[in-house]
């Protein structure tokens, strides 16, 4: 199957000289939800942006759905809907007319029906004839995303679409980024929120310094990356750990009241059994145990680190 | 060629016009009526005829000349520099829309726009003197040569300005003293012989000396020459708006 956008060697120097990317290869798949993710600054933005058209690349082929974007412009473009990050609408139309402005402009005829359904999704129906002047930031927001989503497109861009955004908005958005892959729609988002990509996405792509450091389905990545720490919570603190219990990666935590033992889930074993009978031989009694997964987010922070 | 995306825009910066009426057509209705009063019946009464036509008629081409001029600059600047302020060019650049077709909505609306405000200057200046026309196609080709040739100059300008500031420089700076030196109020047979000579410099000579021709039969400068002017204008900047895209200047990063 083609591939949603396919990327290869793609570069950009701005004119100041600063280069954002360097050498981008990407495949993102139809129908599923691709995360980038990256610090502010890592490229994100301006990869989207060339693969929207709104910026020129320095170097490398950009293809969405087969067809080059520099080349075949137009059926590219008619593909993709793009919500910015920053909140840019014509504040004096209406949110009916700036939904269906941009409709006409990616080449669509009228289609009121389409219109209404895309605004009762987003519950905008009661707000058509406001003038986009008079909505709260949130609200002014979906109106970003029923205007990316009026021209029924099969590829939907998000940058950062939840920056700034209340809990609620951000969980009703999710929601509604799920309904559309129902859909079949190919949803890219980037984000630096680590939340938003481990609770939405497929697979994610980790960007920084206009590099991609890796591209992995969420839950390879969470269980490759992913440490486990099994905390003992001691019924009596000790000052050191016990001579027999060197070595074995433990550490001793919350002033001696807890031994952590970090291990690795896919290890032909894990060292658990052992590691509790010496426990019990070396006189260490425990009021509890957890185990606990590193989040995506401790993940990134050390992927980040070890590239910087 | 995406005919939706071009009606989409055009219809977007006309209803913009419709929005702003009082702004956008009541008030060029306004000052010109006031160049009457002041230049046509106050001052005019005292002149006497020029390629006899009453003084009052005689400047009714400039008039228009003048008021297109500034409109067509003012509305291509404005609405094709409002999205670049506000950031709403995205969508526009996103869109598959071609160079070609963003320009002829831009300024195919805010040329539009200044021909209807043309006509109404026209109508206007109807109630104040006798009007008559002599070559009414030649009349509606100037105006439309005009319009769409300034629209463009507009457009250059609203995509070179990066602040409020630079909006307004060039209409000012340059348009206006352009206007007014060219001849719209005089003909340039009443200058020494060596402003007449630099007055052929000033573009806006040929325009308003064409445009009179259409309206009284007599002119400056010969129709001809004013027409293959008025086209090399159009010409110039249609040449700068292709450079623009083709660079991606100020728009594309």
């Amino acid at each position: 199957m083609t591939a949603a956008v396919s990327i290869t060697n793609l570069s950009k120097t701005y004119a100041t000289g600063f280069t954002a990317l360097k050498g981008v290869d990407l495949e993102v798949r139809k129908g599923e939800i691709f995360a980038l993710l990256g610090p502010n600054g890592a490229g994100k933005t301006t990869l989207i942006g060339i693969v929207c058209g709104i910026v020129n690349a320095t170097g490398g082929t950009v293809l969405v759905s087969g067809h080059d974007v520099v080349s075949e412009y137009r059926k590219t473009r008619s593909l993709i809907g793009l919500v910015p990050q920053e909140v840019s609408i014509d504040a004096f139309e209406s949110v009916w007319n700036t939904v269906s402005f941009s409709r006409g402009l990616f080449g669509k005829g009228p289609n009121p029906a389409h219109i209404e359904k895309v605004l009762k999704a987003l519950s905008l129906w009661d707000k058509k004839d406001e003038k986009v002047l008079n909505l709260s930031g949130g609200m002014k927001r979906r109106v970003l995303i029923a205007k990316a989503l009026s021209h029924e497109p099969e590829i939907l861009f998000l940058d950062e679409p939840t920056a700034g955004v209340d809990v609620e908005l951000r969980r009703d958005m999710w929601e509604m980024v799920r309904g559309l892959r129902e859909t079949g729609v190919t949803i890219i988002l980037t984000t630096h929120y680590i939340e938003e990509a481990e609770e939405m996405a497929d697979r994610i792509g980790v960007i920084n310094h206009g590099e991609i450091i890796l591209v992995e389905e969420k839950r390879t990545l969470m269980r490759n990356l992913g440490k486990k720490q099994l905390r003992l919570e001691l019924l009596s603190p000790v000052d050191a750990l016990p001579e027999t219990l060197a070595g074995r990666g433990l550490e001793l935590a919350d002033g001696g009241a807890t031994l952590v033992y970090s291990y690795d889930t896919h290890g032909e074993r894990t060292g658990i059994t052992a590691l509790l009978g010496d426990l019990n031989q070396a006189g260490l009694r425990f009021r509890d145990l957890e185990t606990r997964q590193s989040s995506l987010e401790e993940i990134f922070v050390n992927l980040v680190k070890e590239r910087a | 060629m995406n005919l939706h995306a071009v009606k989409s825009i055009y219809m977007f910066e006309m209803a913009r016009t419709f929005r702003t009426v009082m702004q956008s057509i009541i008030s060029p209705v306004i000052s010109t009526s006031l160049y009457f009063v002041v230049f046509g019946a106050a001052i005019g009464s005292r002149i006497e005829q020029i390629g006899g036509v009453s003084y009052g008629a005689f400047i009714v081409p400039g008039l228009i000349m003048m008021s297109l001029l500034t409109l067509s600059i003012s509305n291509a600047s404005f609405g094709i520099y409002f999205p670049k302020f506000t950031g709403t060019i995205y969508e526009v650049l996103s869109a598959p829309i071609s160079y070609g077709e963003i320009v002829l909505a831009y300024v195919g609306a805010a040329a539009t726009k200044s021909i209807m405000i043309g006509l109404v200057i026209l109508a206007t200046a109807a109630f104040f003197v006798d009007l008559r026309i002599e070559h009414p196609f030649m009349m509606l080709l100037f105006l439309v040569l005009t319009a769409v040739t300034f629209s463009l100059f507009g457009f250059i300008i609203g995509i070179w300005a990066d602040g409020f500031e630079k909006l307004q420089i060039v209409p000012l700076l340059i348009v206006m003293p352009l206007a007014f030196l060219g001849g719209t109020f005089y003909s340039i047979d009443m200058l020494p012989p060596v402003w007449q000579t630099i007055s052929l410099g000033n573009p806006v000579v040929y325009l308003v000396s064409g445009f009179r021709w259409s309206f009284i039969g007599t002119s400056d400068v010969n129709i001809g020459i004013s027409l293959a002017m008025t086209l090399f204008f159009l010409v110039a900047c249609l040449a700068i708006v292709a450079w623009i895209f083709r660079t991606g200047y100020k728009l594309k990063t």
